[in-house]
This record gives structure tokens, C-alpha cells and sequence, in this order.
């Protein structure tokens, strides 16, 4: 007999395993691997706020300000009584101005100013610089895939155990000089945080979320097959919760083809012919600005499991996704001229933790004369494929299965590191065969 | 459409063909296997190496020889090593199989050392897969293939590989022993060349998988293969486990891609022939009739790098300075076209690549000359 | 690579020379650097085969191992390299001036000045290519571990008394080229490289000979000719009349050369160790010596070459002018240098084989600051530096065409001008976003406030370097007129957060590595090579 699965069951269940490791558990550390939007901000949010209820003094280590202040507001939003420490840097405008709105949240340059509070939070790099006489009870550290082993021996003395959560698919965090030196030490400096803590730890609890609330179900398969290979997720949604309509019918043009491709499957890929050009190719620049143009003007509508009436697809809910700065920055120009100017335009990098209905990508090896392995590193595909909630839309110019079948594979290999997995070259061709399925040509 | 059968010989007969008369198939080992992911890409090296062409002795005949030659000293010393880590019947290389891979099996006290020996590569290969049954077939015993020959077809032919060592274990999976002369420092060794070594590991275990699986039932092949290499500054053996999953995967691919060799055969004119003994004109041409895709790391993998990377530079091709060269220009692909581009001469300055070009060239020639200044 | 470098390759293939790369010199020269010319045997970790080595380019001292596989032999190599390679050293560690350094005070915790001592020059040693520095780092490691009779009268093969310090230095030496920027071990190929855009790859850029063709071919060829026959033309005897700048040896030198001398070298020993009599004896030495003597001739053939071109490297780096922070970047070499000559007098133990969690993030932290201040530095000392940044949009320059003085809001309001700056750079500039010049070698920082015409005006807000006053100190605001460069990357570089000492070191990276004992040596066996 097969049981039919409960995607909600599933996180719950998760969930609670995970809390009682952490509130309950005797291990000084918990891992948590997120798929993408499987809830990990719910997550951290509610570990937080059942660890402050218990009296269990708290410090919080995210990665970035932006999300440091996302935690914030978050938390105020849940428990607007609880006392929260927002701990900053000196520069100017250290943290979000919406901050300021929040009564119970007390923010500072120095630790020594928010010490008492249930929970303080800050950045990895503004923690490093704290002493502190007595070690917090409790942490959790966010992102954590995405924190260097280093930022993490800065950190952990201020605390005696700590909940670990991120998401492994994502970009890994790099170093900009060498440190081949290191390679096959357990505490390569370089490596990922939690690459280090398991290496000297590896008995810790490890959890994973098994839902993705984001990916819709014609995403979630693909996106777990090909970057989750050994730690697969479904999508919280079936395939029939999720529709997006659009009020205007095609013209018959590539874009509005490749658009209601998209809106039918969830996936398109508008396929450009094949040429070598420069990054910022004009021609898919201004294709991948047309695909954003004519889903505004088509009048698109989302319906999902969080509302029974359609909500209409607004710029706000639209982003378009490169591997380049100087790609953004063209495809930002291109939209401007075409008079959109509010649908964020950023790389994958800066696109890492957000969520959109419908993303537009411009393929990272579009148009290339060849590979490297920044364009191949797998977590700059998965984060690019992994932004929707309902659509994504690709634009690539043809000939990109050649590229990668041409690619040199004669990488050097350091004795006693842990292959990563996936390959980023099986990741793209595993994506590319399944847009082929969605493809539209389209010669501009 | 002629049944595959057929279609095989009559690629066969192409190949000799392209090989010249009376030339023989030099043999594809595990390293010019694992050599082609260096360059999949390049139609050249897929049909040289698909026809069993020697390219070092093509490279001599057109005038420009490769430079790979070994020193005796390092062949002593490899060969010297080899045979002490398999001393006293391989019970060192055993130990550290067992340490390195296979704790949980009990220790290897002794060992099964079959005669392998056979005249010709086919009857050693047929010997090996005989005693790998044998082996798998006694369960709880260590048995210790040297030097073993496999075959794996590749593109209708068959190339017989040599690994150093096969080790099957108690439980029946079988070990790829690979044993290298670079040395294991403080527990890392050179990236590139356990790279090297990986890809070439990976071939065997594809070789082995293809014998294990006419058995039934299939033992397992360990993807995880032992590398034994001298410890620090001596020439005693210390082994690292390594995971070849990825090269595997990644030398599989370019063996099915390897079919395609029949294709570009279709493309060659009629006659074509790579035979050494032909003059050097005739030879050239020949070789010209196959596209080449160059780039400097040619060099340090294929015979013909010299010969390619003259031809690539008297076309003024970009990217014999190297692949990443041809990133930010675009559809431009010579020197000429790029140089001309860049002094306004020609190029359509609305194409990104050409502006660019335009505004490097700008800022050059600026700071040049306030230099000067 | 940049556009701007690949059109200086470009423009180097097309005119058949290179083309400059830098229009300074950024890496400090010494007066008298220490030149180590290495070749190795094949198959051997390291095993040395002979060197040239020395400061004085008419008078290198040639050193060799006659028969490689004699660890006696190798042994007298590296006691002849530590007398060379130790007076050098030594010869920088005595004169010092006095410095200040911030250090913690052990009993208070407080950050607090101390005077010390600061080496006033440090050594420079030179080799050839990559594969020298790979290999001093080598020999360092096989080296520093051994124990002298003094150290340990029972150790089985006693290493030659200086040996070990030879080690610890060269360990140090090779450990220092990590850092982006030190200067105190160079690889000629590096520089050179680093200096001028050849017509080949970088790849084909780690041949000595054939980087040298590019920037000065000899009369009548191009560098491309000149190249091709440096990397490929042999003699009658099938030998390159270029031999490879090392430490690896030609496999047909090795074969058809090499080996024969040696195996008469080994010969001529075995036939003197039989020797009968003191007349025969006598004879026969003077068969040894002769086999001696040739190996030693080939090993100068193969190296004297090689040599001459790490000078005639030095020659063409010479004639560029120093750029302006060299000296800066030198200081801190100084640092390095005089640091582990303390903790040599100190009697502290040599750098164990690996870095305790700890020290290795240290290393890392130390090295990206250094990256970055390298590269601002760059930018900052050398226009063609700074033009591939203003290519990239991290950087631009122009003319001021308006200042209109502004004042913040506040109590007491501080000047903040808005400057403005026609240019035809495209920097990526977004609200806010912060940018720097230098001002009397200072950073002045300043905050994009606007742009106008399609990005060729740029508004500035000026933030600081003005004074105290309400009015700005004369020179401290642009004017009208001027020409400016504007970077959006720092100038300076922050240090990082304090990291636990490695007593201290958290669970998460394994806890305190415990007590340092004393690193056992590499066990020794009978047949073993180096």
C-alpha cells in the first residue's frame, strides 16, 4: 500500500525534530540543510522565539546586514514584545531605517549595550569583533553554508551550542587569494562552516526540510534531481494548486510564445540562434527586457494555495536573474528603455535567499565561446532556477550542449576533500534537457 | 540502413584505412583515453585517436615533433617502487587497501596471487576475467590481481588497459590500485597529477564494470580507488582513498561521444590517409582536412600541440593565446580583426565587444602616454 | 583577463615584441639579490641534482651531486647551499633601526606601543620560474625536521650542523611568496611576466627563455621566432640549445647525457674503493675526479644559461622606475624577515608540517588584506593599472567642471561640496555609493550624489580630508578644472577581527591543539632519497 504524501506532515514533523535537538538535545551542535524556500526563515524564526520563551539568552549570526535586518522584522512581526538586540556596525546607515519603528528593538555599535536582551542579532563580521565574558547559552548560526570556516572560528567561542541552518545548493562562499594549502585539512579556512563542523563533529544531528512552500511542483523534481542528488525535496504544492494567467493573448511572438509556455509548464526557454558574443549580448539582453515587457502588458495573474483570487502579476513580483553585474546593469538599461523601471535586476549572487512568481534568467553560458568554472559552478544554476514560485523563464542563445560537451574536464584533485556533488556540468546538462522540452526559437 | 554489425566493420575498414597501409593500430592505453577530456572538443585528436594514428610519429613526419619524452631516471625509480610496494606478495598494498577502504573485512593475512599470464593482450584479457570470477566466487578471501589487462570498446575497437593492480575483497568488490612514483607530502600530493591519476583510475573501473557486469550476480566495483604513492622524502608506500565518481562519470561521456568519430570520418575527402611514410605536403593537407579547436593547453597532453599551434597562429586565431582570451570578444576571432576592431578600422561600433574594444584601447593608449609624460 | 591585456598581447603578436603590461615596477629590488639557479632528479621528491647560487653574476658558485642517490652527497650539497644561503641571510639580521608595533599587553590586555627592532634591509632571493619556488619551499620541508649529531648523537644519518636553519629559512622564504606583493623570494618568470603582455599564453610565459624572446629578441627576429627557438631548437646531439629554466631537466639531457656520466662516475667509485695499492688508489681518484669533473660540466651547461637570463631579467626590471608603495610592501617583507629571526634566536622550534586552525586562518585573513592592498596600490602607483579598473567601472576619471559648496545638517555644520565631474568612464555608481581619490598620498572618500547627461557628469559629495573649520583647508576640494581619478575600491585596508589564540581554539574547529611537542623528524631508512 502506498501513503499518499503530506507535504505539511512531512515539515511538521521535520520541524519538530529539529526543535527538540535543539531546546532538548545534548549535542552541542544541529545541522539543518534547507532546500530552497523550504521555510528556513520560519525556521530560524521559531527556534528563536521558543529558545527566547524558554530564557535561554540568544545570539543570532546571519551573513549579511540585509538579512540580519530581515531576521529583525521578522521577529518583531511575530512577538512585537520581545526584546530584540540589533548589534551594528559604526559605518554609515549600518542597518534598515524600518528598524527604527520597532519599540522593542534596541539597536547598538557596542555588545555591551544590548547585553540582557533575549536575542541579539548581527553579522558574522560585526560578532567577530565582541568579546564576551560569558558565552551566550544558545546560537544559531543562518546561512550557514554560505559562511567560511574562518567567520565561524571568529564566532564560536561566544557560544556554547548552536543551531546550524542553510542551504547546501547555493553559491559556496569563496576566497580571493589561494588556499590550496589547505585543502584536506578539516579546518581549511576556506571551506563552508558547516564543511568544518562536521568534520569535527560528526555526530551532530543532521535534519533536513523536506518541502519546498516556494518551488512549484513542476520545479521542485528538477531542481532536487539536479542539485539535491542525495538529499531530494518535493514541492509543497501539487501540480494543479498553481496557475498563472494572462489577460492578453499572444501575439505570436517569441517572447509571448516562450511566456505562455512558461505559464502552461512552469518552465520556458526562448532560444536564441546560436552566435559567440560578449557578455552583455545585445540581442538577448533586449530579448530577456521584451519577456519582462510583454509579461506586464499581457496583464498576468497568479493563483495560488495562499488565496483563492488570482493576484495580478505586478513588477514587484517579477525579477530577472544574470551571472554578471555588467549583465544587470545592461539588461537594467534595456528595461528602462522599454519604461520598465521597478523589476529587480540582480546577479545570482545578490539573488541568493529571495522569491519572485515569476524570474526571468539569462542563461550564464549564453553566447559564450567557452566554459569556465564560474559559469558552471553549480550553485549559481540552482539559485537562478530556484527564485519562483510559479514561472521561470529562460533566454539562451542555441549551442550551448556543444559548449558543454566540449568543456575540458581536467580538474586537479586535492587528496582528502569531500567531492562536491553535483558536478556543475551534469547540473547544466540536466537543466538544459529538461528546458529543451519548453523551447521556443526565436530569431529576434 | 546497414545493420550495426556491419556498420562497424565498414568503420573499421575506414580507420585502417586513414591509418595507411600496413600501419598498425597503436593501442589506446588508460592515459591517452583519460588525455581526451583534455581537449573533447577538438574533431582532430577524436579521429587521430579514434584511427589508432601514432601522433608522435605523425607530429616527427610533419615537421614538428612533440616534446614528451621520460627521463630513465624517473622510469627506474617508478618501476623500482611499483615492485616494492608489491613485495612479499603484495602484503603492504594489501594492508592498505584494507586500512584505507575496507576496515570492517577482516585483515588480509594472506592473499590469492593468480597467475595471470596468457599469450596476447586478448588471452591475458580473457585470463583476467577468468580469475576475477574465480575471486568473486570466494567469498572471505583477499585475492591480488597484478597487473591485470581489460578491454573497453571504444568506438567499435577495442583498447587494452593495463591497471597496475585489481584487488578483490572478502565481500567480493573489487579495488582499482593505481601506483604512482609522486610523493604523498604530509598527507597531499600534486592536485594536477592525483587529477591525472584519477581519470585514468576512472577508466579502469568503467573497464571493470563491463566484466562485472556479465557476471551474475554483478560484484561491485568500488568507486572509491586506492592511490599509493612514496611517503614524504622516502620510498616507503603511503595511500590516500580516492572518489572517482566524478571523473568516471565525465569519461564515460566523452567515450560515448567518441561514436561521433564515425561522422567526421564521413566528412573526410576520399583518400585521406595519415600515414607517416607519405610526404610531408600530403600529410598536412590531410591533417588540415580535419578541424582542430588549438588552445595552449594542448601542449601539455597531445603529440600535435606544436603543429596545431603553428597552423592556429599563422591564421592569427585568438585563442592561441589561450581559451579565455575569446571571452569578451564577442564574434571576433582573429588578431587582425580584433586589432582593426579596437583602432576604429573596422567593426560595427554598436556591438558591445567592438565599443569595448574601442574604450580598452582608449584608456590604453591614455595611460601609455601619461606615462610618457 | 582584461580587455586592456588582451589587446597589449594582441598588439605584442601584431608587432612581433611584447608590450608593457605596467609602466612601473611594481616589486622591490634588491641591491644584491641572492640568485638560485636549481635543477632536480627526475622521479625523486625534490633530490637535488646541482645549482648555481650566488649574488655576484660573473662568480656564481656551481654546486653539484654527483651520483643523486647517495644521500652523503646530497647532504655535502645542501651544507655548501646553507654556506652561501646562511651569510647571506645573516648579513641582513644585524642591522636594525628601531620601529614601533602595537602588542597586547600580556598582563593588562591593552593595546599598547612598544619599541623593537626592525631589520633594515631584508634578503631578496631569485629563482628562475614557479617550479623554484615549489621546489626552495621542498627543500625546506625535507630539511628543517633533521636532526645534527649535536641535536642527536643516536640519530641514524646526522644531517650537516646548519642544515636544519637552512630549512627553517627556506621554509620561511617560501612560505613569505604567498603573500601577494612580498618580494623577499621571487620567481623571474612571475615578474617579467607580470610586467610586460608577450604574444603567447601565459602558459607558454612559464618558459624563462621564451618570455625573454618576447620582451628582447635578439637582433633580427621577432619575439615569436625568437620563442619558437627557445622552446624547441636542439644541437647535433638532440640537446635544447635552450635548457628549460628547471628545476626539472630535459628527459633527453637526462637520457642520452646524464645518465651515461653518472654511471661512469659510479664506475670509477667502485673501481677505486677495489683499489689495491695507494699507486693504483691514486690512479683511480684521478679517474673519479674526472667523472666528477664532467658531471659537474653538464650540470654548468644545463644551469649557466638559465643564470644568464635571471640577470638579464633583472637588467629589464631594473630600468623601470620603483612605483610608489613598493617601498611600503618592501617594509612589511622587513617585518616578515626580522619576525622569524626573533623566533629563530628565540630557540623556537621550526614551523611544524601543518597550520593549526588558527594560524591558518591568520594566514588566509592576512593574505586577502594583502590582495586588496596590493591591488589598490597597483591602481593607484601606475595609470595602465588604474585604466583596466576604470574599463571595469571600479574606477573613473575626468575633468571637475562645478563645485558648489554645501554644508551638512546638524549642530555644527561640516563642509560636504558638491563637486561635479565630467568623464567618459562608466563606473558603477548606484545611490550612495562611496568613492576615493588620493589626496597628498591620503584617501579622500566622497559619495556619488547624482549623474547627469547619460552618466557624463557624475556629481560627487566630498565627506572628509577638509579640516576642522566651516571653510575647507586650501587644496582640499577639487576646483574646476582639475583633473581627477576617483576609485570606488578602498584604498587602505581594514585589519579583521582578532581571532582566539589557538589555546582557545572552539569545538567546532576541533578544540586546542594541545601542548606543541617538538616535531619528530622524518623516519630515516637505509635506501632512502634526500
Amino acid at each position: 500500500m502506498t501513503t499518499l504524501f503530506d507535504p505539511s506532515a512531512a515539515a511538521t514533523q521535520a520541524t519538530d525534530a529539529i526543535l527538540h535537538d535543539t531546546l532538548h538535545g545534548t549535542a552541542r551542535g544541529v545541522v539543518v540543510d534547507s532546500p530552497p524556500g523550504a521555510g528556513k526563515s520560519t525556521l530560524v524564526v521559531r527556534a528563536a522565539l521558543e529558545l527566547a520563551e524558554a530564557g535561554h539568552p540568544l545570539m543570532v549570526v546571519a551573513q549579511t546586514n540585509a538579512q540580519v535586518d530581515d531576521l529583525v522584522l521578522r521577529l518583531a512581526e511575530k512577538n512585537p514584545e520581545l526584546p530584540v538586540g540589533r548589534l551594528h556596525s559604526s559605518d554609515a546607515d549600518p542597518y534598515d531605517k524600518a528598524l527604527d519603528g520597532l519599540e522593542n528593538v534596541r539597536k547598538s555599535a557596542k555588545a555591551a549595550d544590548l547585553a540582557g536582551l533575549a536575542v541579539v542579532i548581527s553579522t558574522a563580521a560585526k560578532w567577530a569583533h565582541v568579546k564576551a565574558d560569558e558565552p551566550w547559552r544558545h546560537a544559531i548560526v543562518d546561512e550557514a553554508y554560505q559562511m567560511r570556516s574562518d567567520a565561524l572560528l571568529a564566532v564560536a567561542g561566544l557560544f556554547e551550542r548552536a543551531l546550524f541552518v542553510g542551504d547546501p545548493g547555493q553559491l559556496d562562499p569563496f576566497a580571493i587569494v589561494g588556499s590550496e594549502q589547505w585543502a584536506g585539512l578539516t579546518y581549511d579556512p576556506s571551506a563552508s562552516a558547516v564543511t568544518t563542523l562536521l568534520a569535527h563533529n560528526p555526530d551532530l544531528p543532521q535534519h533536513r526540510l523536506p518541502v519546498s512552500w516556494r518551488l512549484p511542483a513542476s520545479a521542485a523534481p528538477l531542481v532536487s534531481d539536479a542539485f539535491y542528488p542525495y538529499t531530494p525535496f518535493r514541492s509543497g504544492t501539487g501540480h494543479g494548486d498553481r496557475r498563472l494567467s494572462l489577460a492578453v493573448p499572444s501575439d505570436g511572438s517569441g517572447p509571448d510564445r516562450v511566456i505562455d509556455e512558461a505559464a502552461e509548464s512552469g518552465w520556458g526557454l526562448l532560444e536564441l540562434p546560436a552566435r559567440h558574443t560578449p557578455r552583455t549580448d545585445p540581442e538577448a539582453v533586449r530579448a530577456v527586457a521584451t519577456v519582462v515587457r510583454r509579461l506586464l502588458d499581457r496583464g498576468g495573474a497568479a493563483t495560488s494555495e495562499r488565496s483563492p483570487d488570482p493576484t495580478p502579476l505586478t513588477a514587484d513580483r517579477i525579477a530577472v536573474g544574470t551571472a554578471h553585474r555588467d549583465q544587470a546593469a545592461a539588461v537594467r538599461a534595456a528595461l528602462a528603455d522599454l519604461g520598465v523601471t521597478d523589476v529587480v535586476v540582480d546577479t545570482a549572487n545578490r539573488l541568493q535567499g529571495r522569491e519572485y512568481d515569476v524570474t526571468v534568467v539569462l542563461h550564464p553560458l549564453s553566447g559564450r565561446p567557452d566554459a569556465t568554472a564560474f559559469h558552471l559552478e553549480t550553485g549559481r544554476l540552482c539559485v537562478l532556477a530556484s527564485r519562483h514560485r510559479h514561472a521561470c523563464i529562460v533566454v539562451c542563445r542555441a549551442g550551448v550542449g556543444d559548449l558543454l560537451d566540449d568543456y575540458p574536464s581536467t580538474e586537479p584533485v586535492q587528496l582528502g576533500t569531500v567531492v562536491k556533488f553535483p558536478d556543475g556540468w551534469e547540473a547544466n546538462h540536466a537543466v538544459l534537457a529538461h528546458l529543451a522540452e519548453h523551447r521556443v526559437t526565436w530569431r529576434p | 540502413m546497414p545493420p550495426p554489425r556491419t556498420r562497424g566493420t565498414a568503420l573499421r575498414h575506414r580507420l585502417a584505412e586513414l591509418r595507411g597501409p600496413d600501419v598498425p593500430a597503436k593501442a589506446l592505453d588508460a592515459r591517452a583515453l583519460a588525455a581526451l577530456a583534455a581537449n573533447p572538443g577538438c574533431a582532430r585528436r577524436a579521429i587521430l585517436d579514434g584511427a589508432g594514428v601514432n601522433k608522435a610519429a605523425l607530429a616527427s613526419a610533419l615537421g614538428s615533433p612533440s616534446a614528451f619524452g621520460q627521463s630513465q631516471f624517473a622510469l627506474t625509480r617508478g618501476n623500482a617502487f611499483e615492485a616494492k610496494v608489491k613485495a612479499d606478495g603484495g602484503a603492504e598494498l594489501l594492508r592498505l587497501v584494507h586500512e584505507k577502504l575496507d576496515r570492517a573485512a577482516e585483515p588480509p593475512t594472506e592473499a590469492r596471487l593468480p597467475d595471470l599470464t596468457a599469450p596476447g593482450p586478448q588471452g591475458r584479457t580473457a585470463r583476467t576475467a577468468l580469475e576475477l570470477r574465480e575471486a568473486t566466487a570466494h567469498p572471505g578471501a583477499w585475492t591480488l590481481l597484478d597487473h591485470p589487462m581489460l578491454a573497453l570498446d571504444v568506438a567499435g575497437s577495442p583498447a587494452f588497459l593495463e591497471p597496475d593492480a585489481v584487488v578483490v575483497h572478502p565481500d567480493g568488490s573489487w579495488t582499482v590500485v593505481e601506483i604512482k612514483s609522486f610523493p604523498l607530502l604530509d598527507g597531499s600530493a600534486d592536485p594536477a597529477k592525483v587529477g591525472a591519476a584519477a581519470r585514468q583510475a576512472a577508466v579502469y573501473v568503467l573497464a571493470l564494470e563491463e566484466v562485472a557486469a556479465r557476471l551474475d550476480p554483478s560484484p561491485r566495483v568500488r568507486h572509491r580507488i586506492l592511490l599509493v604513492c612514496p611517503r614524504d622524502f622516502s620510498n616507503l608506500p603511503a595511500a590516500s582513498a580516492v572518489d572517482i565518481r566524478k571523473q568516471r562519470a565525465g569519461t564515460a561521456r566523452q567515450l560515448t561521444r567518441l561514436t561521433r568519430i564515425e561522422d567526421i570520418a564521413e566528412t573526410l575527402p576520399e583518400g585521406t590517409c595519415f600515414s607517416p611514410e607519405l610526404p610531408a605536403e600530403e600529410l598536412t593537407a590531410a591533417v588540415e582536412s580535419v578541424p582542430a579547436t588549438y588552445a595552449p593547453e594542448c601542449l601539455s597532453a597531445c603529440e600535435l600541440a606544436f603543429h596545431c599551434r603553428g597552423r592556429s597562429r599563422e591564421t592569427g586565431a585568438v585563442t592561441s593565446l589561450g581559451r579565455p582570451v575569446r571571452a569578451e570578444l564577442g564574434g571576433l576571432t582573429t588578431v587582425e580583426d580584433v586589432l582593426a576592431a579596437a583602432r576604429g578600422e573596422a567593426g560595427d561600433p554598436d556591438d558591445p565587444a567592438v565599443a569595448a574594444l574601442r574604450r580598452a584601447a582608449a584608456l590604453r593608449a591614455e595611460a601609455l602616454e601619461a606615462a610618457c609624460r | 583577463m582584461s580587455l586592456i591585456s588582451t589587446l597589449a598581447r594582441l598588439e605584442a603578436v601584431s608587432t612581433g615584441r611584447a608590450q608593457p603590461a605596467a609602466t612601473v615596477r611594481h616589486r622591490h629590488l634588491s641591491d644584491r639579490p641572492l640568485v638560485f639557479v636549481p635543477l632536480t632528479t627526475a622521479g625523486e621528491a625534490g633530490a637535488p641534482l646541482g645549482a648555481l647560487v650566488g649574488t655576484d653574476r660573473d662568480a656564481p658558485r656551481l654546486l653539484v651531486v654527483p651520483q643523486p642517490r647517495d644521500r652523503d652527497l646530497r647532504f655535502a650539497f645542501l651544507a655548501d647551499l646553507a654556506d652561501v644561503v646562511l651569510p647571506y641571510v645573516d648579513a641582513y639580521a644585524e642591522a636594525v633601526e628601531a620601529a614601533e608595533r602595537t602588542e597586547t599587553d600580556p598582563e593588562t590586555g591593552k593595546r599598547v606601543k612598544v619599541e623593537v627592532d626592525l631589520c633594515a634591509d631584508a634578503p631578496q632571493l631569485i629563482v628562475p620560474s614557479r617550479g623554484g619556488i615549489d621546489l626552495v619551499r621542498l627543500l625546506g620541508r625535507s630539511m628543517r625536521f633533521r636532526r645534527t649529531a649535536e641535536q642527536d648523537p643516536e640519530t641514524p644519518y646526522p644531517a650537516p650542523p646548519r642544515v636544519p636553519l637552512l630549512g627553517r629559512w627556506l621554509t620561511h622564504f617560501g612560505e613569505r611568496a604567498r603573500v601577494p606583493g612580498s618580494s623577499l623570494l621571487l620567481a623571474m618568470t612571475d615578474v617579467l611576466g607580470r610586467h610586460w603582455a608577450t604574444g603567447q599564453s601565459t602558459l607558454e610565459d612559464q618558459h624563462l627563455g621564451a618570455l625573454l624572446a618576447w620582451i628582447d629578441p635578439p637582433e633580427g627576429l621577432t619575439g615569436a621566432e625568437a620563442a619558437l627557438r627557445a622552446e624547441l631548437e636542439r644541437d647535433a646531439k638532440g640537446q635544447l640549445t635552450c635548457p628549460p629554466a628547471g628545476p626539472a631537466t630535459d628527459p633527453a639531457f637526462d637520457n642520452k647525457l646524464l645518465a651515461p656520466a653518472i654511471e661512469r662516475y659510479d664506475r670509477a667509485r667502485t673501481a677505486l674503493a677495489a683499489a689495491e695499492d695507494g699507486l693504483e688508489a691514486d690512479d683511480r681518484l684521478g679517474a673519479l675526479t674526472a667523472a666528477e669533473r664532467e658531471i659537474r660540466d653538464l650540470v654548468l651547461s644545463r644551469t649557466l644559461p638559465t643564470w644568464e637570463k635571471v640577470w638579464q631579467g633583472l637588467d629589464l626590471l631594473r630600468e623601470l622606475p620603483e612605483g610608489a608603495h613598493v617601498e611600503e610592501r618592501w617594509t612589511r617583507d622587513r617585518w616578515s624577515f626580522t619576525g622569524h629571526r626573533d623566533r629563530v634566536l628565540a630557540g623556537e622550534p621550526p614551523q611544524p608540517r601543518r597550520d593549526d586552525a588558527v594560524t591558518a586562518a591568520n594566514k588566509l585573513a592576512t593574505r586577502e588584506r594583502e590582495q586588496a592592498r596590493l591591488e589598490a596600490q597597483e591602481a593607484l602607483d601606475d595609470p595602465l593599472v588604474m585604466a583596466g579598473r576604470r574599463l571595469s567601472g571600479e574606477a573613473f576619471a575626468g575633468e571637475v567642471t562645478d563645485v558648489v559648496m554645501a554644508y551638512s545638517e546638524g549642530k555644527r555644520p561640516s563642509p560636504r561640496p558638491l563637486v561635479t565631474v565630467r568623464t567618459d568612464d562608466r563606473p558603477h555608481l548606484g545611490e550612495r555609493t562611496k568613492v576615493y581619490r588620493s589626496l597628498g598620498g591620503k584617501p579622500q572618500s566622497a559619495e556619488f550624489a547624482g549623474a547627469e547627461e547619460d552618466g557624463a557628469y557624475v556629481v560627487l559629495r566630498i565627506l572628509d580630508k577638509m579640516g576642522r573649520g566651516k571653510e575647507p583647508e586650501p587644496g582640499s576640494v577639487p576646483e574646476k578644472g582639475d583633473r581627477v581619478c576617483f576609485t570606488l575600491f578602498e584604498h587602505e585596508q581594514r585589519g579583521g577581527a582578532k581571532l582566539p589564540d589557538p589555546e582557545e581554539t572552539p569545538w567546532t574547529h576541533g578544540g586546542p591543539p594541545g601542548e606543541a611537542a617538538l616535531e619528530a623528524a622524518d623516519p630515516v631508512t637505509a635506501e632512502d632519497t634526500l
